[in-house]
């Protein structure tokens, strides 16, 4: 069931190019190597199931997993589902814009960190939640969301 | 029953919220000091037992004693657990959970009480959490154990048919959203002319607020794979898919895995327990769109296209995946089924109501004392789940309302506390169902704000086929989002608007309602319809007195700094993404409250808590 993770190596051979179901298993399998879908692997896709790139192109932008920009180092996805919006996740999002200095982007200028929020993470007892590189955080503050993000950004001038 | 095990196991239970709150370091915590320890222990995982507040939860089973729940555990308090299990240490009192079981009393001198009989359990009814949280989901002996596979292997002793009417007379009805008998479904299924159909299981839990689905693959994920096993064979479908969200990646692991250890039993794949019955079964990711929960929109996903609803009729059942009849059955429908056919219609039929027997699974969240998943039989009042088995609202604020069924639903006032929840009684109060999100609000909640919170997500989830939801669905949004505005930020124009939107709004959803093309689109308005029936004098106070008596749309209020905390640090200067702080250093600042945002932002970084809100 795991998908190739070599995409770019020739596994497109599991994928049966006659099986149009296989369009967004491909494209899923292509974001997890290059953590977006870079323009000339849409290219490709469209190519190898004889698909027009446009066709590709409307289902990336159907669904909200797919990326057309890469992703900063760190990855932080803050649950804004019902659960946490009430316990206050839309503050959390802003005061971390905030202090990352994002506007409308949502990667900062150094590719350090990529901030979205997503509709629901499914884990509302703990809320309100925040994906930090896969890792969740429970019941957390806008404070100790700064926190995680200060230690990750010291972490990061240490190691470079 | 008290342990047979003649080791002493540690349980630690690795569900996404155990995860969220620290399971993983408490997990690392024992197993380390098993390695360091000569004596044997064993080390295991479970999934969710559902007291999600209680979590990290680990149990400990003790040869000669019955199994004990220990939560929270945290690393600090994993060393006392350990120094019990090690060098027999006094019982870590104050965070016992409970004993699974005590038939020899050698708790209850313990002070000890039964798991079961404590306030969070004890009206519960579970048929589908008994394994969740309870055996290793990740071992097919742990289910076989407790009874697993039994449903399946009676379903291939009768026909088909036969099969099609238990799950008929049993009257289990979709646990999905709208309440469809499932009988009935699998009847068109199995019915409909073709060699060739599928079954799809919908593991898509978008609705925001709702993580039972999740909770169920995570912890007893061979319940899904025979219930969809007994389905197949109902409706005659050698193929099947598990349509489940990518954000959920540990579910589709345990899936995964149970999958492959279900063919190598012989559960799955060719000529399935020598009943000449064959079923493959594959996991599809989803990727990210609420709409996909609409059973056309979910296949044409799975044909990888757009995911768009299509008019019904033909319903899949007829003409589904890939043109070929299909039934469609959400995570916690299918794990009825086994039961079902392991002990047969009568007994699911003993739980629940008349119309809506069996029990249904919520997700008991927000402002509520303890929260997590919460299985009771149909028909307890609201009341009962809310404030006896949740124990009320946190921090004894009031209770303001419920919010149920997600973006398609509602929220209910203190006045409907006593409905009881089944799918009639819900709908009739202007909620429904849903998949069972239940989200309680205290008396800081907005209610504008919750209505414009769906609006804002069903605006943005929208497929934008039909009309009715696309505009329609944007225009509440915007008119929701013209009332929380400040007037000062409005033009002339954009306060004619909003007046005319306020005078329009509920004629609008009533238009959407009624003629949008999915169950997306219709039940959208819902959040609005149901908050201006029982909350009316709040979107008063917004819109005539142009401020929010809950103190939650930032716009309505005003934000100031108290010059007797404020040290003129200037950090809320530099944080403030509108310029809108003045002051010299050193000296207290002041906000102008013609260029702040309400954003909050400065709030938040204020370290001497001087920036306030009126």
């Amino acid at each position: 069931m795991s998908p190739p993770t070599a995409v770019s190596s020739g596994a497109y051979g599991t994928f049966e190019a006659s099986d149009p179901g296989v369009l967004i298993p491909l494209m899923q399998a292509t974001q997890e190597e290059f953590g977006y879908l870079p323009r000339p692997e849409v290219a490709r896709i469209a190519d190898y199931l004889g698909l027009s790139e446009a066709r590709v192109y409307g289902v990336a932008t159907f669904y909200n997993q797919f990326r057309l920009e890469p992703l900063g180092k760190n990855y932080i996805q803050i649950c804004s589902g019902t659960a946490c919006h009430v316990k206050g996740a839309a503050e959390i999002f802003s005061v971390l814009r905030a202090e990352l200095g994002l506007d409308d982007a949502s990667t900062t200028k150094d590719g350090l960190f990529t901030i979205d929020s997503v509709a629901c993470l499914g884990a509302c007892s703990m809320a309100p939640l925040v994906n930090v590189n896969g890792e969740f955080h429970g019941h957390m503050t806008a404070q100790k969301a700064l926190k995680l993000v200060r230690d990750i950004r010291a972490k990061e001038r240490k190691g470079a | 029953m008290n342990s047979n095990k003649e080791i002493t196991t540690i349980i630690v239970g690795t569900g996404t919220c155990g995860l969220a709150a620290g399971a993983r370091k408490v997990h690392e915590y024992f197993a380390d000091k098993i390695e360091e320890s000569s004596g044997p222990y064993v080390l295991k995982k479970t999934g969710c037992l559902g007291f999600c507040t209680m979590e990290p939860i680990v149990d400990i089973e003790i040869p000669g004693w019955p199994r004990l729940s220990f939560g929270p555990v945290t690393v600090e308090n994993a060393e006392l657990l350990w120094s019990m299990i090690s060098e027999g240490a006094e019982l870590p009192r104050e965070f016992v959970l409970g004993a699974h079981a005590d038939p020899e009393g050698i708790l209850e001198l313990h002070d000890v009480p039964i798991l079961w009989e404590t306030p969070f359990f004890r009206n519960q009814t579970r048929l589908v959490l008994k394994n969740s949280g309870i055996i290793d989901p990740e071992s097919l002996e742990e289910y076989l154990e407790s009874g697993g596979y039994r449903g399946l292997k009676r379903a291939l002793d009768l026909s088909p048919v036969e099969v099609v009417d238990e799950v008929k007379a049993s009257g289990l009805r979709g646990r999905g959203g709208a309440g469809f008998p499932t009988g009935l479904k699998w009847q068109f299924a199995h019915d409909a002319p073709g060699d060739e159909k599928y079954v799809i299981c919908n593991a898509d839990e978008g609705d925001p607020g709702a993580f039972m689905d999740r909770s169920i693959l995570e912890g007893d994920p061979h319940a899904v794979i025979e219930g969809l096993a007994i389905a197949a064979y109902a409706i005659g479908a050698s193929k099947g898919y598990v349509y489940c969200r990518a954000e959920y990646p540990l579910a589709i692991r345990r899936l995964t895995d149970a999958i492959e250890q279900a063919k190598e039993a012989g559960f799955l794949g060719e000529n399935i327990l020598d009943s000449g019955f064959s079923f493959e079964l594959l996991i599809k990711k989803g990727a990210g769109a609420f709409v996909c929960g609409e059973e056309t929109a979910l296949i044409a996903s799975i044909e990888g296209k757009r995911g768009m609803p299509r008019p019904r009729p033909p319903y899949p059942a007829q003409s589904g995946l890939w043109g070929k009849p299909t039934n469609i059955n959400n995570v916690e429908t299918v794990a009825n089924v086994p039961f079902i056919l392991a002990d047969g219609a009568e007994a699911f039929r003993k739980y629940g109501t008349e119309e809506s027997p069996g029990t249904k699974v919520f997700a008991l969240t927000g402002n509520v004392k303890r929260s997590g998943l919460v299985e009771a039989s149909m028909g307890m009042r609201l009341r009962d789940i809310i404030f006896d088995i949740g124990g009320g609202v946190q921090g004894d604020k009031k209770f303001k309302a419920v919010q149920i069924g997600g973006p398609s639903g509602g929220c209910l006032p203190e006045e409907l506390l006593d409905t009881a929840v089944d799918y009639d009684s819900l709908v009739a109060a202007g909620a429904m169902m849903g998949s069972g999100g239940m989200v309680v609000m205290d008396e800081g909640t907005c209610m504008v704000d919750v209505a414009k919170f769906f609006l804002e997500f069903t605006a943005s989830e929208s497929c934008g086929k039909c009309l009715p939801c696309r505009e329609g669905v944007a225009r509440l949004r915007e008119t929701l989002n013209g009332i929380v505005r400040a007037h000062r930020d409005e033009s002339p124009e954009e306060s004619l608007l909003r007046f005319q939107g306020v005078t329009m709004m509920e004629e609008l959803a009533e238009v959407i309602r009624d003629s949008a093309a999915c169950g997306l689109g219709q039940t959208a308005p819902n959040p609005i319809l149901s908050t201006l029936k029982y909350f009316k004098d709040e979107y008063d106070a917004h819109v005539f007195e142009r401020r929010c008596p809950a103190g939650v749309c930032t716009a309505l209020l005003e934000y100031y700094i108290d010059p007797e905390l404020c040290t003129g640090c200037g950090l809320c200067v530099r944080k403030c993404p509108d310029d809108a702080i003045l002051g010299e250093k050193r000296h207290p600042h002041y906000i102008s409250d013609e260029k702040c945002i309400r954003c909050g932002t400065c709030r938040q970084f204020c370290p001497f808590g001087a920036i306030k809100v009126r």
